[in-house]
C-alpha cells in the first residue's frame, strides 16, 4: 500500500517536473560590468549556451564600473537583480557577508575537482570550506610598449627593458617635451588608480624586500624602509626624472593608445582595447625585474557566482549556466576575445599559449604572482590613492604618506577580521 | 528699452569700449559649446592639434555614437519623462494654484502654508526616503520611479496662484451664472487667461527635468532606462576617455534645447524670467 | 441640483440660502480640487522629511532592520574629519560662487540694458550656457583643463609662455575649476533677471536725476541699486542654494573610470556627493541621513540669514 503510494508520488512528481521543465523556458539574469571585450565574449557565451540548452535564456545586463557594486547592492535587498553574477575577487567577503551570493551547490561544483584543476590563486574563493565563486579566466600585468616610439628615440623595438634601471633609462630616452618643457608624450604612464597600485604594492614593494601585508593579511606591513624605497622610485618617475605625470592625458590607457606613451603598465584585460590600434605597433613584455633579478606580478580576477535570488529551476538554470562558462571551451574563447587567461591550468598552459608573443609574457607572470586579499577595495584602493596623491601633488614625504595610509587601511581590515 | 534709451542717447566711445566688452564676453561664453561641436566633427586622430575648425569635418562620430541605438532610447527617455512631469506639473500645479487663489474655505491658508513650506526641504534630503519607498513600492528602476517625486512642485503651485490671484472675479462669476461646473470654469475660463504663465511653468519643469542628474542617477540601474545625462556620464566612462566621442554625446544632449531655444528666443526667455521673479 | 435646492429653500423661506449653498458646493469643489495633491505632498513631501530625520537616527544598511542609535551618527559626523573638509569646500562654494557670478552678472546686466545693438543676439550668446546639461557640460571643460597636448587651457597657457597648470589634479586648483562651470551655466540666468528688474524701474527716477546733473555712479549708488534690491535678494538665495547643492560637475568631473569622486583628496568633494556616497555606495543609510539633516539645516540657516541682512538694509 505504503510502496504504490509512494510510486504514485513519485510518478506524479516527474510528471510534473518533466511537464514543468517543457512548458516554460527559464529566464536567468546575468550581470557584469561594462568593459567592451567582455561583454562582446558574455554575448557570444550566452549565445552558445543557449544553443545547447533551448529551455533557458540567458539576460545579460552591465553597468559601468563605477556604479556597479551600489547597483548590486541596490538591487539585491530589493529582490531584484542577478541570478549569476561576476564580481571582483575582491570583493567576494563583502558579497558573502552582505548574503548576495551563495555557496556553489556540492553536486556541480565539487572543491576538490576545483582545487585539482584550476590555479591555486583560485583558493581565495574559498570560505569555510565552501567555494563561492569561480573565475572563468585571470590576469595579470604587464609592460606594453610602443614599437614606434621606441625606434624614433633610437631604441631597438624588439628589447623591451628587462630591469627598473632600464625601465627608466627608456622612459628618459622616450619622453617628449616641448620647448617649455611640457611633456608631449610620456616615457611611463604614471596612472596610480589604474594599474600601478598594484604594480607598486605586489611588484615594486616585494622587489625591495617588502610585503604589502602580513602572511595572515591582518596587518599592513607597507609602511616600511622597503615600503619608502619602492614608494619614492615610483614618485621620482615624475618628481625627479619627469619621464611621467599624472593625469596625463587623463588616463594612461588613453596616453598609451593615442601613442602619448611609450610604456604603460597595464593589464591582460587590455589586450582587446589595444587591439584596436592602428597608428603603430605595440609590443608586451614581462614586469621589469629588480637589479637582482627579483620578479614579482600581481594576479587579479573576475569571478562569477550564484546570487541568493534564484531557487528551484532557475538554480538549476544557474547552475548550468556557471558551469558552461567555467569550461576550457568557454576559457579559450574568452583568452581568444578579451585577452584573459584562462583560469583553468591545463586550458591556460598549452604550448601555443605560453610561446605566444602577447599571451605569453602574461602566462608567465602567473608562476610568481600574488593575488592581494581585499577585503574592501574600494576603500582600501581609495586609501593608496590618497596616498600617492599626498605624495605627488603635497610633496608629502613617501615614509610619512606610507604611515597615514596605513594607518587609515589598518582599521579598515581591522573592522572586517573581527566580525 | 525704454529704460535705458534716457541714457543711451549719445555715442560716446566709452560705450563702443563697452559694448566691445559685453561681446566679446558674449563670444567667451559660447566658446565651450563651440569647443563641443567642432570637436565633434573631427576624427580622432585630429583632436590632439589645436585648430578649432577640422580639418576634414565628418560626421563619423555622430554615425558611431548613435549607431548603437542607446542615445536615442536615452534621447527618448528624457523626452517622455520631461514631457510627462511637464504636463503634469502645469495641470496640478495650476489646479491647486487656481484652487488656493479663487475659492473661500476652511484650511486654505493651511494648506497654502504646508505647501509652500516644502520649498525648504532640499531634494537631496528626500532622496533617502524617496529611494526606500521606490525600493518597497517595487519602483525602482522604472520610469514612474524617475518621474513621481516631481510630478507637482511647490514653485509652480506658488507661481499660478500669483497669476491666478490677477483674474478678475468677475470674468468667473460670469461663468458661474452661465451654467458651468467650476472644473470647466477653471479650464475654459481661468487657464487661457494665464497662459504666459503657464508656458513660463512649462519651459522651467521641462528644462529642469532635461538635466536632472542626481536622481535618475540613483533610481536607474538598467540601461535602457536611463535619461540623457545619466546615460552620457555611462556614455563617457564606456568610450574609454575618447574625447572626439564624449564631445559627440555632449553635443546631442545640448543640440535638443538649443535648437529650441534659437527658435523660442523670446518666449524662453520671458518664460523663464517670470518663472523666476514671480516663483 | 439648482433647481432642486432653490425649490427647497423657497420652502423653508431662508433668503440667504442659495448662496449658502452655493458656497457648500464651492468647498466641496475646491476639496476635490486639492484631495490628489494633498495625497501626494503629504506622501512624496512630508512623510519623506520625517522619515529623513527617522532614518538620521537610526544604524541601517538596507538589508537588516534599522536600529535606533540616538544622536550617535551626528557625533560620527562632528567627529569625522572629511565631513569637515566637505563642510569647507560646500561654503567656499558657496562664498566664491555667488558673490562672483553675482557681481559678473549685474555688470553685464547693467551695460548690456543700455545696449541696442544687437541686444537679442549678445543676450542669447550669455543666456545659451543655462540651457545646457551640466552633465554633459562638465565633460567639455573636463576636456578644457587636461594638461598639454589635449587640455585647452594648458596649451593657451603654453602658447604665452606660462608654465602649465595643475587644475583638476590639484588640491587647491580643482575646487575654483569645478565651480567654473557651474557659475558660467548659471550666469545667464541671472543676467536676464538682473535686465528685468532693470527694466521694473521707472525712467522718471532717472530722469530727474539727470537733471539734477547727478553723476552715472551716484545713479548706480542712490537709485539702481536700492530699487533692485528685491532681485538681488531673489538672486542671492537663489544662487547659494544652487552652489551649496552642487553635485552634476563635481560629479562628472572628478569621478569615473579610474579618479576618485570629489578628490584628489577630497578637495572637491560638497555635501551632496558626500551624502551619495555615503547612502549609496556605502549604503550607510542613517549616517547619509544625518548629513541631508546637516543640510537641511545649512540651507535654512543661509536663507534666513540672507533674507534678514539684505532686508533689513
Amino acid at each position: 500500500m505504503r510502496g504504490l503510494r509512494g510510486m504514485l508520488l513519485g510518478l506524479m512528481v516527474s510528471v510534473g517536473a518533466i511537464a514543468g521543465a517543457k512548458a516554460q523556458t527559464v529566464e536567468i539574469e546575468y550581470w557584469q560590468y561594462v568593459f567592451d571585450a567582455r561583454v562582446k565574449a558574455m554575448n557570444e557565451l550566452i549565445k552558445r549556451f543557449e544553443a545547447a540548452n533551448p529551455n533557458i535564456k540567458v539576460k545579460q545586463t552591465t553597468f559601468p564600473y563605477a556604479d556597479y557594486q551600489t547597483k548590486i547592492a541596490a538591487a539585491m535587498p530589493a529582490g531584484q537583480g542577478p541570478d549569476v553574477v561576476q564580481l571582483f575577487y575582491g570583493w567576494l567577503d563583502n558579497f558573502v557577508s552582505a548574503k548576495f551570493i551563495q555557496p556553489l551547490p556540492r553536486d556541480a561544483f565539487p572543491p576538490a575537482a576545483i582545487e585539482k584543476d584550476f590555479y591555486p590563486i583560485v583558493s581565495a574563493m574559498k570560505r569555510d570550506g565552501e567555494y563561492y565563486a569561480l573565475p572563468t579566466a585571470v590576469r595579470s600585468l604587464a609592460l606594453f610598449y610602443n614599437k614606434k616610439l621606441f625606434q624614433e628615440a633610437g631604441l631597438d623595438p624588439n628589447t623591451p627593458p628587462k630591469t627598473v634601471d632600464e625601465l627608466l633609462d627608456f622612459a628618459k630616452k622616450t619622453t617628449k617635451r616641448d620647448g617649455a618643457g611640457n611633456m608631449l608624450s610620456a616615457g611611463i604612464t604614471l596612472d596610480f588608480p589604474g594599474q600601478d597600485y598594484h604594480w607598486w604594492r605586489e611588484t615594486l614593494l616585494r622587489q625591495n624586500g617588502g610585503a604589502p601585508y602580513s602572511d595572515d593579511n591582518k596587518t599592513v606591513t607597507y609602511n616600511s624602509e622597503a615600503g619608502a624605497k619602492s614608494l619614492n622610485w615610483y614618485a621620482d618617475l615624475q618628481r625627479t626624472h619627469k619621464v611621467g605625470q599624472v593625469g596625463f592625458m587623463d588616463e594612461g590607457q588613453a596616453a598609451f593608445r593615442a601613442g602619448r606613451a611609450a610604456m604603460t603598465i597595464d593589464g591582460s584585460f587590455r589586450l582587446g582595447a589595444f587591439g584596436g590600434i592602428k597608428a603603430f605597433e605595440w609590443g608586451v613584455a614581462e614586469l621589469p625585474a629588480s637589479a637582482d633579478g627579483k620578479k614579482a606580478n600581481f594576479a587579479s580576477y573576475w569571478v562569477n557566482a550564484i546570487t541568493t535570488k534564484p531557487t528551484g529551476p532557475k538554480l538549476e538554470a544557474a547552475k548550468k549556466f556557471l558551469a558552461f562558462v567555467t569550461t576550457p571551451e568557454a576559457m579559450q574563447l574568452w583568452l581568444e576575445t578579451v585577452g584573459e587567461l584562462p583560469a583553468r591550468k591545463e586550458a591556460a598552459e598549452t604550448e601555443k599559449n605560453l610561446n605566444h608573443p602577447i599571451y605569453g609574457p602574461f602566462l608567465k607572470a602567473l608562476n610568481y604572482s600574488h593575488a592581494t586579499v581585499f577585503v574592501d577595495e574600494m576603500a582600501q584602493r581609495q586609501v593608496s590613492l590618497d596616498m600617492i596623491n599626498r605624495v605627488l601633488l603635497q610633496n608629502q614625504d613617501a615614509k610619512a604618506a606610507l604611515d597615514e595610509a596605513a594607518k587609515a587601511e589598518q582599521p579598515i581590515l581591522d573592522r572586517f577580521y573581527k566580525k | 528699452m525704454s529704460a535705458a534709451s534716457p541714457l543711451a542717447l549719445r555715442i560716446e566711445p566709452g560705450r563702443i569700449l563697452a559694448w566691445l566688452l559685453l561681446f566679446g564676453g558674449g563670444l567667451l561664453m559660447v566658446t565651450p559649446l563651440a569647443f563641443m561641436f567642432a570637436t565633434s566633427l573631427k576624427d580622432s586622430s585630429e583632436i590632439y592639434d589645436l585648430a578649432f575648425f577640422p580639418a576634414h569635418p565628418t560626421l563619423g562620430n555622430y554615425v558611431t555614437v548613435l549607431s548603437d541605438g542607446r542615445f536615442l532610447r536615452w534621447f527618448a527617455n528624457s523626452f517622455g519623462i520631461a514631457t510627462a512631469v511637464t504636463l503634469s506639473n502645469v495641470f496640478f500645479d495650476s489646479l491647486v494654484g487656481y484652487t488656493l487663489a479663487k475659492f473661500q474655505f476652511r484650511g486654505r491658508y493651511l494648506v497654502f502654508i504646508a505647501i509652500l513650506s516644502t520649498l525648504m526641504i532640499p531634494t537631496e534630503m528626500l532622496v533617502i526616503p524617496w529611494y526606500v519607498m521606490a525600493k518597497n513600492f517595487g519602483w525602482l528602476d522604472s520610469y514612474w520611479g524617475i518621474m513621481f517625486p516631481g510630478m507637482m512642485t511647490a514653485f509652480g503651485t506658488f507661481l499660478m496662484k500669483q497669476f491666478f490671484e490677477t483674474v478678475p472675479n468677475d470674468f468667473l462669476e460670469a461663468a458661474r451664472i452661465d451654467g458651468l461646473n467650476e472644473f470647466a470654469i477653471f479650464w475654459r475660463i481661468a487657464l487661457p487667461l494665464v497662459t504666459p504663465a503657464l508656458s513660463a511653468l512649462a519651459i522651467f519643469t521641462f528644462l529642469s527635468n532635461w538635466t536632472a542628474f542626481i536622481w535618475p542617477l540613483i533610481v536607474t540601474t538598467s540601461k535602457e532606462l536611463y535619461t540623457l545625462p545619466v546615460g552620457l556620464t555611462s556614455f563617457a566612462v564606456e568610450s574609454q576617455v575618447q574625447w572626439e566621442l564624449i564631445m559627440t554625446g555632449a553635443a546631442l544632449a545640448t543640440l535638443p534645447t538649443l535648437t529650441v531655444f534659437l527658435l523660442l528666443q523670446r518666449y524662453i526667455v520671458r518664460g523663464v524670467v517670470l518663472a523666476g521673479l514671480k516663483g | 441640483m439648482n433647481a432642486s435646492s432653490s425649490r427647497v429653500d423657497a420652502r423653508s423661506g431662508a433668503r440667504l440660502s442659495p448662496g449658502l449653498s452655493m458656497r457648500q458646493k464651492q468647498v466641496l469643489w475646491a476639496w476635490s480640487f486639492l484631495a490628489v495633491p494633498v495625497l501626494f505632498y503629504a506622501v512624496v513631501r512630508f512623510y519623506p522629511t520625517l522619515e529623513a530625520f527617522w532614518i538620521a537616527t537610526t544604524n541601517w544598511n538596507l538589508l537588516t532592520k534599522p536600529s535606533f542609535i540616538g544622536l550617535a551618527n551626528f557625533k560620527r559626523l562632528m567627529a569625522d574629519p572629511v565631513f569637515w573638509q566637505v563642510f569647507r569646500n560646500t561654503a567656499l562654494y558657496l562664498l566664491l560662487g555667488t558673490p562672483i557670478s553675482l557681481l559678473l552678472a549685474f555688470t553685464i546686466a547693467y551695460h548690456l540694458d543700455r545696449v541696442r545693438f544687437l541686444h537679442g543676439f549678445i543676450r542669447a550668446l550669455y543666456f545659451l550656457p543655462f540651457l545646457t546639461t551640466a552633465a554633459a557640460m562638465a565633460w567639455v571643460w573636463r576636456w578644457f583643463y587636461q594638461p598639454v597636448p589635449i587640455g585647452l587651457f594648458n596649451n593657451l597657457l603654453a602658447g604665452i609662455g606660462i608654465a602649465q597648470q595643475p587644475f583638476l589634479r590639484s588640491t587647491t586648483q580643482s575646487l575654483p575649476a569645478v565651480l567654473a562651470p557651474a557659475i558660467w551655466a548659471g550666469l545667464g540666468f541671472q543676467v536676464v533677471i538682473f535686465m528685468a528688474g532693470l527694466r521694473a524701474i521707472p525712467t522718471t527716477y532717472y530722469e530727474a536725476a539727470r537733471i539734477d546733473g547727478v553723476s552715472n555712479g551716484t545713479i548706480l549708488r542712490r537709485i539702481t541699486l536700492p530699487l533692485l534690491k528685491p532681485t538681488i535678494v531673489f538672486l542671492v538665495v537663489f544662487s547659494s542654494i544652487g552652489f551649496l547643492r552642487i553635485f552634476d560637475q563635481v560629479y562628472n568631473m572628478t569621478s569615473q573610470t579610474s579618479s576618485d569622486p570629489g578628490g584628489p583628496l577630497n578637495a572637491t568633494k560638497p555635501l551632496v556627493l558626500m551624502i551619495y556616497q555615503t547612502a549609496f555606495s556605502s549604503f550607510d543609510m542613517g549616517y547619509a541621513a544625518a548629513q541631508t539633516v546637516v543640510l537641511f539645516l545649512v540651507l535654512l540657516v543661509v536663507s534666513l540669514l540672507q533674507l534678514r541682512l539684505l532686508k533689513d538694509r
